[in-house]
């Protein structure tokens, strides 16, 4: 087994292993297995950016390909480029921190907890490396359960029905993302996602346009492109912390990652036919997202909203389906789980503080609890695009792209996209004067200040938001070729 | 012929046994689990071959002939597979039959020896080769059920009622069977299957609608021993009123049955192809299964998602689960040539292998939680079990997500898969899309059990969330058999689809 196996399928394995270890050692000690398996993950991955001079005909960075079932087409085909390499790094970095943050917050049978995540970091990576379309859906498909026991388990006084109803929509997509793999796998006779990329004319134009259909709609609920959203909000607000900042930071975008790697690399055809549709969607997300959190009285309600106005930017820039656009829609995503997963972890301080998420029972954070109040104000404005800050390329960019097309439709989809902006800084900055500004709430009274473990789990994410805004190249230097690759089957 | 010879073989040493040692429930118990045991062993060794036993006359001379025409038994390597799984499943429900045996609800020698009478119609059935040797071994497997089901001391009222119900059913069920099986030997003028081919009257026009009347009416009556609807009533009553043993046995072994029965005349039927232009045979078959499918799916789905008792909930799950069994049959509808429906076969075969696995699973773990009551309880009586007994409690979640067709349970999302892709190869789009809408239900089918038993023991104040029954070795030795062949066939499915496709 050369290195680059070594590192592929430990990184699937080693989380999977952690779980169960995790399952068995009882009490604190089985979060510490935990923590320590995300850690060992993470080391996993990041070497993964070592050895992509030596590039493959196929692209990948590192590439390993073992038989499964062969009656299913299925193969053990892992694999990383520019376009996957980020997001890797994401979740095992996010797994980390949540697993780290559980081992100080000690809640209620924390090593399932932690297992569970852990289960979920594996379905994330699996989606992420995997080149072979039916391991793509499986590892979709793990999430599932283990994300909605998580909300269920942990959550707040309505987790069961939000847990319920996250589990049966996003189920409802992804029964659709089967029927499109097994359309695509029994058509060609391949599940190689690398070659059903490269080579052209393997699927038929109109099989191509409906099993784009499938896929758009199965992505569409896990991103989640308005219409489709409905489930959001009300899992962000029952699930726990750390579920949360799973759910937005990493969970979201395999939505947006198999829109891009499955839907418009394997179907260019039937992408760029739905991309005005796609576009129009995207727009009225962004618009409705922001119009919606404007009005919200909760704060993890209101996140989980500027979630949908966000991933709208992201689903613009793919729509676009030029390189800008869908390197605005990859910086996006990572910014967007970076600062989202910051926001949900202040949001849990805050609410674990006050023991209340109501806006109108909050306020004066920075009167007693500065450093507390000084991150969400970072993470606010990142969030909102400030240049500078990680959150701007992915937004401004996403509006370029779709200048870039011309057209009528796409310039006013432009405009409205940056009127979509500026609400969202009226949201964020609405939130910040009602929990950071005015006289202090009763609430907050006795809050304790940001304490050091938790400084420690934010710092990455700060870290990481101010680099990605300074230096976007990091990035889009690594996806660059991936990407150009991508673009060329859909050019118009 | 030897595993079968085996199979009788046991019932009669279990009489004779139990005669011996009247008194002694062990005995006849040992000898019925070694006997289910032996048959397994000696069907999986047994060389599967394409050569009939009690061959017509006019058979091709010789036994090397290739096409076993015109024979009552043809053990090939289909019916060795289900000979194996029959005596697993027999082995599984003897096993879960232990706790109630020594409490004596019920006398152990009749009870084991009808559980070998059933095994040996199942294991003939296998290899039955026309449709009478089908129908009486269909009926040997059935018959010791009716008295199965009623043979429980503490709850002699239901037993009885539910015995009733069940017979009544499968009378008429036989009946339509039996009429089918008439008319097509009316047309046909020969009752051996595989004989069809060479049967000259069948390829005239003129008896078509009368063959095609009893292809029909054969493929309803069977769909009974399935549980497919429109003849799936009996099922939850059934269950409900049966030993939670008896109906693990009468939705694995007997659905089992069922199936096989389904691709025997089926496979005979379709193995001359289209006559022409004349597709007939294709599409009434297609017709009968997928109507029997859909309604098999929804109907089960939908009415499961109400129930309150943990066995109702399965029996309607069970009532789902054959619809997604015959789903993939329903693609024979727009096929012409006899080689094209082979893949849907081995499909709807495939996904019976991992559902007989996840259904004995979640029966034992249902006994194995609840090992000293009489029935299945009600889904408030899973409450708070996930604290008190982990292991029994993840079992049974991981053979619910598995039927539910989801990870981590991967054996329920493979076969999920095997029928879609076999529908969507013979471009089946509307059934395909069918089944999988369908088990996005299922989920909130299945979700129910699973938050009992992990949520919190409040409902009752408290009192039933004592520690969780004492463990008895004998479910839990099924229980861990059966989730151990799910983990394997989760980490390496390809067993199944080698197995199910080495026939040919």
């Amino acid at each position: 087994m050369n290195t680059s196996a070594l590192l592929l399928i430990g990184s699937l394995a080693v989380p999977l292993v952690g779980a169960v270890a995790a399952l068995l050692v009882r009490g604190r000690g089985g979060t510490v297995v935990a923590t320590v398996a995300a850690a060992l993950t993470l080391l996993l991955t990041a070497p993964l950016l070592l050895g992509r001079e030596t590039a493959r005909p196929s692209g990948l960075w590192h590439e390993v390909d073992k038989p499964w079932v062969p009656d299913l087409q299925l193969r053990l085909h892992l694999g990383v480029d520019g376009i996957s390499y980020p997001l890797v790094v994401l979740t095992a970095l996010l797994t980390l921190l949540c697993c780290g943050y559980l081992l100080w917050q000690r809640p209620e049978r924390a090593n399932q907890l932690a297992a569970l995540l852990l289960v979920i970091e594996v379905g994330i990576l699996g989606t992420f490396l995997a080149f072979n379309l039916v391991l793509f859906f499986l590892a979709f498909e793990v999430v599932l359960l283990p994300m909605a026991a998580v909300i269920a388990g942990w959550g707040g006084p309505a987790r069961r029905a939000a847990a319920l109803k996250f589990a049966l929509y996003t189920l409802a997509g992804s029964v659709l993302l089967l029927v499109g793999v097994v359309a695509v796998v029994t058509q060609t006779g391949t599940a190689d996602i690398a070659r059903l990329t490269t080579e052209q004319g393997l699927l038929p134009h109109d099989a191509q346009l409906w099993i784009f259909g499938l896929f758009a709609v199965a992505f569409a609920v896990k991103s989640p492109l308005w219409p489709l959203h409905t489930w959001l909000p009300d899992a962000h607000t029952e699930a726990p912390t750390v579920g949360s900042v799973i759910l937005a930071g990493v969970l979201l975008k395999m939505g947006t990652y198999g829109l891009i790697r499955v839907g418009v690399g394997v179907t260019p055809e039937g992408a760029s036919a739905f991309a005005p549709a796609l576009g129009v969607l995207a727009v009225a997300a962004i618009l409705i997202g922001s119009l919606v959190c404007l009005s919200q009285t909760e704060v993890k309600r209101l996140i989980a909203y500027s979630s949908v106005g966000h991933m709208g930017f992201v689903l613009l820039g793919i729509a676009t389906l030029n390189e800008i656009g869908l390197q605005a829609a990859l910086i996006g995503n990572i910014a967007h789980g970076l600062l989202t997963g910051l926001l949900f972890f202040l949001a849990g301080a805050i609410k674990d503080r006050a023991h209340t998420g109501l806006l109108a029972d909050l306020g004066g954070l920075r009167e007693r609890q500065p450093w507390l109040a000084g991150v969400l104000g970072f993470a606010a404005l990142g969030s909102l695009g400030l240049p500078g800050l990680a959150g701007f390329w992915g937004e401004a960019f996403a509006v370029v792209a779709a200048v870039q097309r011309d057209g009528t439709l796409w310039t006013v989809l432009a405009v409205l996209a940056a009127i979509g902006g500026a609400l969202t800084a009226a949201y964020l900055l609405r939130l910040l004067r009602r929990v950071s500004h005015g006289p202090q709430a009763a609430a907050l009274a006795g809050a304790p200040e940001a304490r050091v473990p938790e400084l420690v789990a934010w710092s990455p994410l700060v870290a990481l938001a101010l680099l990605l805004g300074v230096m976007p190249m990091l990035v889009l230097g690594m996806s660059a070729d991936a990407v150009a690759a991508l673009t060329r089957a859909v050019a118009p | 012929m030897l595993p079968l010879l085996v199979a009788a073989g046991t019932a009669l040493a279990v009489l004779v046994v139990d005669l011996i040692t009247q008194p002694r429930w062990r005995w006849p118990l040992g000898v019925g689990l070694l006997g289910a045991v032996a048959t397994a062993v000696t069907a999986a060794f047994t060389e599967p071959r394409q050569i009939g036993t009690f061959c017509a006359g006019l058979a091709a001379p010789g036994s090397d002939a290739i096409m076993p025409v015109d024979c009552a038994l043809v053990f090939d390597s289909r019916a060795r597979l289900v000979a194996v799984l029959v005596a697993a499943l027999t082995v599984g429900a003897l096993l879960l039959y232990v706790p109630a045996l020594r409490r004596g609800d019920a006398p152990a020698g009749e009870t084991v020896f009808l559980f070998a009478c059933a095994m040996t119609g199942g294991v003939a059935l296998a290899s039955a080769g026309d449709l009478i040797t089908l129908i009486v071994a269909l009926e040997t497997l059935t018959i010791p059920l009716y008295a199965l089901v009623a043979l429980h001391r503490r709850r002699a009222g239901e037993a009885a009622a539910a015995a009733v119900t069940f017979f009544a059913n499968s009378v008429a069920a036989t009946a339509v069977t039996l009429l089918g099986a008439a008319l097509l030997y009316l047309a046909s003028g020969t009752v051996q299957l595989r004989g069809l081919v060479s049967a000259p009257l069948f390829a005239t026009g003129q008896w078509r609608p009368v063959a095609l009347t009893g292809l029909a009416l054969i493929l309803v009556g069977l769909g009974f021993k399935v549980a497919a609807a429109p003849l799936h009533a009996w099922a939850p009553a059934t269950y409900e009123g049966a030993p939670v043993p008896v109906a693990a046995f009468l939705s694995t072994a007997s659905k089992l049955g069922g199936v096989v029965a389904i691709l025997i005349v089926v496979d005979g039927v379709l193995a001359t192809g289209a006559a022409g232009d004349d597709r007939s045979m294709f599409i009434t078959a297609g017709i009968t299964l997928a109507v029997l499918a859909a309604l098999s799916m929804l109907i089960g789905t939908l009415v499961a998602l109400r129930q309150r008792r943990t066995v109702r909930l399965l029996a309607w799950s069970s009532i789902a689960q054959a619809g997604f069994i015959l789903a993939p049959l329903g693609g024979l509808t727009g096929l012409a040539l006899a080689g094209q429906a082979d893949g849907l076969l081995d499909a709807a075969l495939a996904y019976t292998v991992f559902f007989l696995v996840l259904e004995l699973a979640a029966f034992s773990a249902v006994v194995a939680l609840r090992p000293d009551a009489a029935d299945g309880g009600s889904l408030a009586d899973l409450r708070g079990l996930g604290r008190t007994a982990p292991w029994r409690a993840a079992a049974l979640t991981f053979a619910l997500v598995g039927l539910a067709g989801l990870p981590p349970m991967l054996a329920g999302l493979f076969a999920k898969i095997t029928v879609i892709q076999a529908l969507l190869r013979v471009d089946s789009y509307r059934l395909a899309l069918l089944v999988a809408l369908v088990s996005v239900i299922g989920l909130a089918v299945y979700w129910r059990p699973v938050a009992a038993l992990y949520g919190a023991a409040d409902v009752s104040g408290g009192s039933d969330a004592g520690p969780a029954a004492r463990v008895a070795w004998a479910p839990v030795a099924a229980l861990g058999l059966a989730t151990a062949a799910g983990l394997l066939l989760t980490v390496d499915p390809q067993l199944v689809y080698s197995v199910v496709t080495a026939w040919r």
